[in-house]
């Protein structure tokens, strides 16, 4: 009987355990899933940073040769202040998209300035500033791929129970919403 | 689960086994050595030398194989400023792949190729042919790009970069030594020791592309599809590096600095189609790639193939 006793007692460890071991994987898992996300989004908003340092100087630049084109000089101004303002994922993303269209207008405006076009300054920001939007789209791609991974790490059963517990919460995907998703990929 | 994030567990265990083994290897070489210079009790004593050559030359490997390669490759540091582009599309797909911008060089060469190497994501590099630079589009260039991207974030690159060092000394040692044997051969006295080495030259010269056959067979095929699917994931674009598959094969020029060591490293194979690299292909062919990418069957890409040689 003691010796029944013994065996039932060291089992009842082992699978004690083997539970532990097994919580600390997942909350490992779960952990390292938060971070990635996390870096994506510093990632987005490195590059969003980039694209609002970079616009004050392309506007001065275009404004040198197309002084009359004040509703399109407006219109980037206001969006660059929108995207400065937006709080949120989701805000920003939104704001993102207004501003990339904002900027689509100014350069198609730059098109009917040829000496503008000729200009080395505007060239240089036109290649820097393509180079920003696209490392937004990858970004943005980064994010929503970690986000998706974190979301089906957290809620998938027997994640979803630790989760809950340690407040891991779901992940807004780096879009806008319906009304203002008709701004396509760009190229300048 | 494997998944995007976890693939570079498994590469990580083959390069141990790899490191090991060519410790292994060395130590092996050592005693016989020590046996042939010394006699039979020297065979212990050229162990242990050779156990410490073995562990130098594997820290060697592991912090410098991606200087080694792409000096080997006459690669140079693309400037920032010249190839603004490239950079930008390196950047940017490392942003989509989640890792740190690799170092961006260039190989002044007309064929179309890159290859990527390194020890790890945080130490890594591509490299590209000025002609992929010249000759593919942006998409097409992308597609490369991405493929080389996977390859280090799957940490394919220590891997390749380990073998490429290992089986360039293996060639370089049994070169060696059939010209040390031809060296002494006026040597009265080295009459022995030279036949010795003769044997172990020869030896060596018949392991070097067989050790290659199976370590780039490991390597291999698996890996290049995975890092073209991998790489059609970033890019969200596989008709991209499909179509560049297709320029490359169309293009077929071999790149002047690529050796039978190296050829693995390659996105595609850069080596004269000859005996030795038809019988040990490291490479799936084209056609097979060309077809998983596109999602079509091997004849379909195979006509692609044979259409766009008809344009040329």
């Amino acid at each position: 009987m003691a010796f029944l006793g013994i065996s039932f007692l060291l089992w009842g460890i082992v699978i004690l355990a083997l539970i532990v071991v097994a919580l600390i994987l997942v909350f490992n898992g779960l952990i390292l899933a938060r971070n990635r996300m996390q870096n994506a989004w510093s990632q987005i908003s490195v590059q969003l940073q980039k694209r609002i340092d970079l616009v004050p100087n392309l506007v001065e630049t275009v404004k040198g040769y197309a002084k009359h084109e004040k509703d399109t000089f407006a219109m980037v101004t206001q969006a660059r202040t929108a995207m400065m303002n937006a709080k949120g994922v989701a805000e920003k993303a939104k704001a993102s998209d207004l501003f990339t269209g904002a900027l689509k207008s100014l350069f198609a405006v730059a098109e009917a300035y040829p000496d503008l076009k000729a200009n080395q300054n505007f060239l240089q920001l036109q290649e820097e500033l393509t180079g920003v939007e696209e490392k937004i789209a990858y970004a943005r791609q980064f994010y929503n791929d970690s986000v998706l991974d974190y979301n089906n790490a957290i809620q998938t059963l027997p994640n979803s129970i630790l989760a809950g517990i340690f407040g891991f919460k779901n992940q807004e995907f780096f879009e806008a919403t319906a009304s203002a998703k008709t701004v396509p990929k760009v190229s300048f | 689960m494997t998944t995007l994030w976890n693939r570079s567990a498994s590469n990580r265990n083959k390069s141990f086994v790899l490191f090991a083994g060519m410790i292994v290897f060395v130590m092996v070489l050592g005693y016989f050595f020590g046996i042939i210079l010394g006699g039979m009790e020297f065979g212990m004593i050229g162990l242990t030398i050779a156990f410490f050559i073995a562990i130098i030359w594997a820290l060697i490997s592991y912090y410098y194989s991606d200087s080694i390669a792409l000096a080997v490759s006459r690669a140079k540091p693309a400037d920032e400023k010249q190839y603004l582009k490239l950079h930008n599309i390196v950047e940017g797909l490392s942003i989509a792949a989640g890792i740190p911008k690799p170092k961006v060089y260039i190989m002044e060469d007309k064929a179309i190729n890159a290859f990527a190497t390194g020890r790890d994501p945080k130490h890594a590099a591509v490299c590209v042919t000025t002609g992929a630079l010249e000759k593919l589009d942006k998409w097409e260039l992308e597609g490369v790009i991405a493929h080389e991207l996977s390859h280090v974030r799957n940490r394919d690159i220590l891997l390749m970069t380990l073998t490429a060092v290992m089986i360039g000394v293996i060639v370089l040692l049994s070169d060696w030594m059939i010209r040390m044997t031809f060296f002494r051969g006026g040597d009265r006295e080295g009459g022995r020791l030279g036949l010795i080495l003769l044997v172990v030259g020869i030896v060596l010269a018949i392991l070097a592309p067989i050790i290659a056959m199976i370590i780039q067979m490991a390597i291999s095929r698996k890996r290049e599809f995975l890092a073209d699917s991998d790489g059609a994931l970033l890019t969200r674009y596989p008709d991209g590096l499909a179509n560049a598959l297709l320029k490359i094969q169309q293009d077929n020029r071999p790149v002047a600095a690529a050796t039978s060591s190296t050829a693995h490293m390659y996105i595609s194979n850069p080596l004269r189609p000859g005996f030795l690299s038809g019988l040990f292909s490291t490479h799936p062919p084209i056609a097979e790639r060309v077809a998983a990418l596109k999602n079509i069957n091997v004849k379909a890409a195979e006509q692609e193939i044979k259409d766009n040689s008809g344009k040329k």
